[in-house]
Order: C-alpha cells, then sequence, then structure tokens
C-alpha cells in the first residue's frame, strides 16, 4: 500500500474519530461544504486543468445530480449510496453526451456552450414539476443515521468517502499514461494528436469523469439542505468555488484542488461566522482575480517556481551561468 | 388555439426587445467578434450601467437614457483601462484564452457581489414619464418601455455600424485581429486600436444598462440571464458583424417572444441558449457568418 | 517498382472558395529522401497536413503502407508510423525536454516498443540527436535550433517509417542548417523514408532524391534535383514572368 492510500486511510480514520468526539454540529455542517468543494473542485480540475477546457457548467451537473437523487427518492425511496451512484452514472453520461457535442470546439467556444449547457438545464428542472419545479422540493431528513450520532454526522462521512474517491481517481489519471496525453492536449492539443495521442477519446474520459464526480457531489445535497429549489441547487456561488478552487490551488496537479478547496472552504467558513456572507463572496471573487493575474499557477505553482529559484541561486555561484 | 391578435403581439414585442437585445449584444461584438476577447463580463457592466442610471434618476430626476448618456465618457474611460489591464496581464504572455476567460470570470461574479453588498438583492426602478404608456395601433400595443428602448438600442446599434464602416478608427478595429497587413499599411498600433475599441464596447453598455432598467426592474444577478443570450447574437450574427448581431438580435427576440407567449415565459431563457448550443455544435462560424 | 510506401492520389482541398490542392499526386518509395518545394501559399503545407491528418481532404485518396488512410484520424496514423515536426515549433510546455518524447512513444509508438525501456529509448534518441544535456531542462528555456532539433527528437520518438519534416530549418544559421541535415541524413540511412519542405534550396537540393514542386495547388514538376533547377516551368514559378 502505498504513501498515498495510507494518508487517505488516515483522512477516513481521522473523519471517523472526528464524528465521535465532536457534538456540535456545526463543525459537520461546515466539514460538509467544504467537501462538496473538494470534490466539485477535483472534478472541474479533471477536465479544466488537465485538459485546459474551462468549463462553466459543470456545477450544472452537480444540480442535476441533486434533482436525480429527488427524483428516485420520491419515486422510489432509494437508500443513499443507491442515489448517489445513480447521479454519478446519469451526469457521467450527460457529460460524455455534451462533451460529444462540444469538446470539438476551440477552448472559448467550448467554454461559452458550457455557459449555455448550465442554463438550458436550469430551465429543464425549473420546468420539471414531478420534483417541485420554480417552488422547489421538501426532503424529510431519514431517521435513521446508522451508528452516527445525527443525520449530517452521516452524510459528512459520506461526503468524506466520496472526496476521497475523487482525489484518488484524479491522481491515478495524472499520473497514468492517459495522465501524460491529457497534459500533451494542454499543451498544444495539434501536436499531441500527431503524436498518436486519441485526443478526442481522452476528453471525453475527462468530461465523463468530471460528470460522474459532480452528479456524486451533487446527490446527498437535498438530504443536506432539506430543502432544494433551482436557485439553491444552480447558485452562482457553487458554480464559482468550482472554478476558483482548482485555480486558487493550482490546476496543473491532482493536489491543486485540494490545496484551493482547503484553504478556500476553511477561509469561507469562518469568514461567514466573523464577518458576512456577502463579504465571503467578494473576497472569492478578489482572491480569483488576484491569483489569475498574478499566480496562474495557483499555490502549487507559487511553491514551484519558489524552490526553483533556491535552487538556481544556490547553483548559479558554481555553474558561471551554462548558457 | 390560434389568434391573430396574440400572434402579431408576440412578433412586435419581440422585435421591440430585440432592438434592446442588439444594444446588449453591441459590445460584445466588438470586444469578442473584433478583437477575439471573451468579455463574459459584459452583460455585468450593462447592469452596472442600470444602477448608474437608477443613481441619477432617482437623486436628480434625471431622464434614463440621458442619465446613460452622462456615464459614456466614463465607461469608455474604464474600457480603456480595462483593455491596458488585459492586455499587460494575458495578452502579452499570450495567456489570454484560459486565464483571460478564468479573469472575466472573476470580474464578472466580483462587480456582482459589490452591487448585491452596496443595493442588496432587491429590484430596483427608474421613473420617466413614459414608462408605463403604451400606444396602440389597431389591435398591436406599443408599450413604450419596450418602444424606447427599442429604438435607442437599435439607432446606437446602427450609429455604431457607420462608425465602424465609415471612419478610420472604425476601419482599424475591423482590421485589428483579422487582417494585420492591413493594419500595418494603414499605419495603426494595434495595441491603442484595441484600447479604443474596447472603450467604446463599455461605453455601449452604459446606454444599454440605461435601457434596460426603462425595460423593468434590475437586479445585480440578472446579468449572467444576458451572457448566452448576448453570445448567442454575437455568434449567429457571424463574430464581429454588428449587422449580424442586430438581425441576430432581433430574431432571438422574436422567438423567445413566441416561445414565452405560447408555451410559457419559463421556457424563454432556454430558447438563446439551445440555439446558441446548436449553432456551436453544429456551425461554429455562425448562421449569417464567412463560411 | 517495388510498392510505395506512400501513394497520394489526386487528392484536392479547399477552403471556402479558395483551392489549395487541385488534383495532386505523389508517391514515395520506402527509405526515399522527397524534397517539396514551391513559393509561398502553392500548397505545401496544406498537403502534409491532408497526410498527417491535420486536415481531411475533400477528394482523392492517400494510401500508407496499402492501406488506404483517407478518413483515419491523425493519432492512428502517427499509430501507423506517419510523423511530422512542425514549422513552428509545438513542444509540450509544462513538460521537459525528455517528458517530450515520452508522450509519442507512450503513444504513437506504444504497440511497437518495449514498454519496460521506453526512458531508455528515450535517451537514447536525445542521444543521436544531440539533446541529451538538456533532457530535465525545461523546454520553455530552450534556444531556437535546440526547438527545432526537438520537434525532430519528438518525431523520432514516434517510430515513424515516414518523417515530415516542415521547415525543419528556417531561420537557422548555415552552421545550424547543416547540423540539422546530418541528422536527417543519419535518420534516413536508418531506413525512414523522409518528406523535407523547405525554402533553403541549397539544403533541400542537397538532400533531397527526388523533388516535388508545387504551384497554386497544382504540381508543376518532378524529378530529380538537377532536372528541377533547369526546368523553365519552375523558374517561372518562383521569379514570375
Amino acid at each position: 500500500m502505498g504513501r498515498f492510500w495510507l494518508g487517505a486511510t488516515g483522512v477516513f480514520m481521522a473523519g471517523l474519530l472526528f464524528t465521535g468526539a465532536v457534538d456540535n454540529e456545526f463543525y459537520f455542517f461546515s466539514g460538509y461544504v467544504i467537501l462538496q468543494g473538494l470534490i466539485m473542485a477535483t472534478a472541474w480540475n479533471i477536465l479544466g486543468g488537465f485538459t485546459g477546457y474551462v468549463n462553466f457548467g459543470s456545477a450544472g451537473f452537480f444540480a442535476v445530480g441533486a434533482y436525480i437523487s429527488v427524483a428516485l427518492h420520491q419515486a422510489l425511496a432509494l437508500p443513499l449510496p443507491f442515489l448517489i451512484l445513480a447521479s454519478g452514472m446519469v451526469c457521467g453520461l450527460m457529460g460524455l453526451a455534451t462533451g460529444y457535442l462540444t469538446l470539438r470546439l476551440k477552448g472559448i467556444y467550448f467554454a461559452i456552450s458550457t455557459l449555455a449547457m448550465a442554463i438550458v438545464l436550469e430551465t429543464v428542472i425549473t420546468n420539471w414539476e414531478y420534483v417541485g419545479g420554480a417552488s422547489g422540493a421538501y426532503i424529510l431528513t431519514p431517521k435513521d443515521s446508522l451508528f452516527f450520532a445525527s443525520y449530517v454526522e452521516l452524510l459528512f462521512m459520506v461526503m468524506l468517502i466520496i472526496a476521497i474517491a475523487a482525489v484518488a481517481f484524479a491522481r491515478y489519471l495524472s499520473t497514468s499514461r492517459t495522465g501524460k496525453g491529457l497534459t500533451a492536449i494542454r499543451d498544444d492539443e495539434l501536436a499531441a494528436e500527431c503524436m498518436g495521442v486519441p485526443t478526442l477519446r481522452l476528453k471525453l474520459v475527462s468530461a465523463t469523469a468530471m460528470g460522474v464526480f459532480m452528479g456524486m457531489a451533487g446527490a446527498p445535497f437535498p438530504f443536506f439542505i432539506t430543502f432544494v429549489d433551482p436557485l439553491s441547487a444552480f447558485s452562482l456561488f457553487i458554480a464559482v468555488n468550482a472554478i476558483a478552487m482548482p485555480l486558487i490551488g493550482g490546476t496543473k496537479v491532482w493536489y491543486g484542488p485540494v490545496i484551493g478547496a482547503l484553504i478556500l472552504g476553511l477561509t469561507q467558513e469562518i469568514t461567514t461566522v466573523t464577518i458576512s456572507s456577502e463579504l465571503n463572496l467578494l473576497i472569492v471573487g478578489v482572491v480569483l482575480i488576484g491569483f489569475i493575474t498574478l499566480a496562474p499557477g495557483g499555490i502549487v505553482g507559487l511553491v514551484q517556481d519558489f524552490s526553483r529559484k533556491r535552487l538556481r541561486s544556490k547553483a548559479a555561484p558554481s555553474a558561471g551561468g551554462d548558457r | 388555439m390560434f389568434s391573430g391578435e396574440l400572434f402579431f403581439n408576440a412578433i412586435v414585442s419581440g422585435l421591440l426587445i430585440g432592438g434592446f437585445y442588439a444594444a446588449v449584444a453591441l459590445g460584445l461584438s466588438i470586444t469578442f467578434g473584433c478583437l477575439e476577447i471573451v468579455n463574459i463580463a459584459h452583460p455585468t457592466f450593462v447592469i452596472f450601467g442600470s444602477y448608474v442610471t437608477y443613481i441619477l434618476n432617482v437623486n436628480f430626476g434625471l431622464d434614463p437614457i440621458l442619465a446613460g448618456l452622462v456615464f459614456v465618457p466614463a465607461f469608455f474611460v474604464l474600457g480603456m483601462f480595462l483593455y491596458r489591464f488585459y492586455y499587460a496581464s494575458f495578452e502579452r504572455a499570450g495567456q489570454e484564452s484560459l486565464n483571460g476567460l478564468a479573469f472575466f470570470f472573476g470580474l464578472m461574479f466580483t462587480v456582482e457581489v459589490l452591487l448585491i453588498l452596496v443595493y442588496g438583492v432587491d429590484y430596483r426602478l427608474v421613473s420617466a414619464p413614459y414608462i408605463g404608456q403604451t400606444w396602440h395601433l389597431g389591435y398591436i400595443d406599443f408599450p413604450l418601455r419596450q418602444t424606447v428602448p427599442f429604438v435607442v438600442g437599435t439607432a446606437m446599434t446602427i450609429g455604431v455600424y457607420l462608425f465602424l464602416s465609415k471612419t478610420f478608427l472604425g476601419r482599424a478595429i475591423k482590421a485589428v485581429s483579422q487582417d494585420r497587413l492591413a493594419l500595418q499599411l494603414m499605419g495603426a498600433d494595434p495595441i491603442r486600436v484595441k484600447q479604443y475599441a474596447m472603450g467604446i464596447a463599455i461605453a455601449t453598455a452604459a446606454v444599454a444598462g440605461s435601457l434596460l432598467i426603462i425595460l423593468g426592474p434590475v437586479e445585480p444577478s440578472q446579468g449572467r440571464l444576458y451572457i448566452g443570450r448576448v453570445f448567442a447574437m454575437v455568434v449567429l450574427g457571424g463574430m464581429g458583424s454588428v449587422s449580424g448581431t442586430l438581425i441576430a438580435a432581433l430574431l432571438i427576440g422574436v422567438i423567445e417572444s413566441f416561445v414565452a407567449t405560447f408555451y410559457g415565459p419559463s421556457w424563454a431563457p432556454a430558447v438563446s441558449f439551445g440555439l446558441l448550443f446548436i449553432t456551436l455544435a453544429l456551425r461554429p462560424q455562425g448562421m449569417f457568418g464567412r463560411a | 517498382m517495388s510498392a510505395p510506401l506512400l501513394d497520394v492520389r489526386n487528392i484536392t482541398k479547399s477552403f471556402g472558395g479558395f483551392v489549395a490542392l487541385n488534383d495532386v499526386s505523389i508517391h514515395l518509395a520506402p527509405g526515399e529522401r522527397l524534397g517539396l518545394i514551391g513559393p509561398n501559399g502553392s500548397g505545401k503545407t496544406t498537403m502534409i497536413n491532408c497526410v498527417s491528418g491535420a486536415l481531411f481532404n475533400d477528394g482523392g485518396a492517400i494510401v500508407f503502407e496499402g492501406r488506404d488512410i483517407t478518413k483515419l484520424p491523425a493519432y492512428r496514423r502517427a499509430r501507423l508510423g506517419i510523423a511530422r515536426s512542425f514549422q513552428i515549433p509545438k513542444p509540450f510546455r509544462s513538460m521537459t525536454v525528455i517528458e517530450n518524447l515520452l508522450v509519442p512513444l507512450e503513444f504513437a509508438a506504444w504497440t511497437r516498443i518495449d514498454h519496460g525501456r521506453i526512458n531508455e529509448e528515450a535517451f537514447d534518441i536525445l542521444e543521436r540527436i544531440g539533446l541529451a544535456d538538456l533532457a530535465h531542462k525545461n523546454c520553455g528555456d530552450l534556444t531556437q535550433i535546440d526547438m527545432r532539433k526537438l520537434e525532430l527528437a519528438r518525431a523520432l520518438a514516434a517510430r515513424p517509417n515516414l518523417l515530415i519534416s516542415d521547415e525543419a530549418m528556417a531561420g537557422l544559421s548555415s552552421e545550424e542548417v547543416d547540423e540539422v541535415l546530418e541528422i536527417l541524413f543519419t535518420l534516413n540511412e536508418g531506413g525512414v523514408a523522409v518528406i523535407m519542405i523547405e525554402h533553403i534550396m541549397r539544403a533541400v537540393m542537397r538532400y533531397s532524391e527526388r523533388i516535388v514542386v508545387l504551384d497554386a495547388g497544382r504540381k508543376i514538376a518532378e524529378g530529380p534535383p538537377d532536372d528541377i533547377v533547369h526546368n523553365p516551368d519552375v523558374e517561372r514559378a518562383y521569379l514570375g514572368e
């Protein structure tokens, strides 16, 4: 078992311990929100970061995931794990289908068409009366929360498992041969294709994986907020976080979104409590713009630049400028 | 069930809204179409225009359109600064596509949040003698709150069209990313040309904003609904063609109006987005654009 | 004549109303060195874009090693053994020099190489091209000539039977041109057929066994370098009347 899996197991155990030791539900609400951001950031980055196709509509998949969950809960009263899997599958297929339609476009047009897609999804959901339409739907929190003290603790652990799965997949993808192909696509798509990289197929793999994890992130959402309407599911704030977290953390490596999600998520939870939630949004916007303009490589990029400079300044006196 | 009255009113109302849509899309037609700058924050500048109009109207009783015009120079300068910043941060380094896009996304979000912080999420509206009046021609209604934006929007679009095709600067703007050689022969500095172009583009947002708030009450997040709409118009109109954008705007106005009349208003937002989606998937160069 | 490696049969390609290639045929024997020349805008780049699969031709057929590849996407052609370099180098900028070579090794050549030896393989190629010292440099820091060499090294890592070199020497000094020519000669001795597109006449005349001249989308001449130099049609195409 590698270091990564040891770490993942450690995180999981720590989560369990946390649910056992802490009673204050507030921490689990906060933890849930941060983990939701982490899953979405990781999902977004699988397409947006690894291949360079900026996707503004991916949070739409999150909302669809939430609504699939509502619909199946109402129709068949399926247990949560099935809802998560079903949402993952449906959104994965949607990622594949929309990817097939749009991923042949150049990056800019792709980004715009994803904006369009999110609005179309929102319109469809708003008109879907079975799940409440524009007025929304109430979800009764299930009584049974296994051996956890409350249902939100259960949800927190569910999100932790999905988060570990998402990060593990992103890591696997980026270190695999496929990941090398994705990086080649981001750097230069035509050159990649001419070097034997099946660009469309790899982009579709990315888009599908993005959809799967976005959907999974959305599936427990109705149970978390207990009332879901198009406004809350398609909230701009959720969408912005999914993009801001990877960009702030660093889009080129699998752990960039994780770092971004933890830092931004924690900051948000703290400012929401201590100051106000609107100011909190403003901070996200300003920090996002700051990073995009001044440090496009995100935090990971900053650290890499810094260590490279230190290496260079150490090497410089002896090498005397090798070029 | 078909009624001629409903049918013709839907057409007229669609055309009136379409003329206003053209005013919103006009700026993007320049930035995206001519400069290849993907300013997804453009509708947010329009909302910003609505709010400055609102301030002048409520505090000084200034006519909304006049208020929009008063801010044209300020928006022009704002646009020039924005281009300078964009150039220095992204375009010079060749980083524009991915990071530039994310930048405008961040800008859109930040301006929206700022407006919420200052004015809250309540709807704001302006007052003018013509808002609320309606002219009638037979059984067709011409509500002035739609007719005035139509007239001003169309006039502005035609004005910019003439400016782009008749003046030196206008032609330089049209050539700036399409035809480097022509630009060189004209002896124009591309950075300056783009700077003025962006200034003009943002300046149109001031007027479009005043039209938006005449049309109906405005709240900060409304801009997002217009992103897909304006991109649909610019892409359908054939990238950088002002006349194409105007036709596309009228067309989308009419289609939306039909959908709203015969299927219900909640489906209307999907029209332009769906249209854009299909256009991009099937024919990225636009319906009326160059082959 | 032995079976051709590449057989381009009467291909046509137009962009909107502009006809870039008009009924052009080219063939190439295994291991042959072919020069493709012509004035700017004559269709050379369109031709190799069609052969490599970056563009699809409108009419005609392209046959490689006896197999019709007209409809195959570029990556499939790369896997069959067609590699190209780009006129304006297109390195994978976020990768080091050696990582750039791993992409074609792990994709284009994947089914034809020993997976355990990929790194050695990449290093061998860098050694042959003279980039071994720079293997772990970021490719953003390379000089012009090293960038050109990387282009060739990467194409080579695709393990091609046919290498298309698109103006690999543009903007290089005279000594550097000789250096690149040397590399291309060594490659050819290893059995790789080469199509060279070049504006530097000295280089293309010295390198090619046979030359094809394009002008305004048509093939106007074909033959050994000596004949081409004295061909009146070619002179007219280059100098005008």
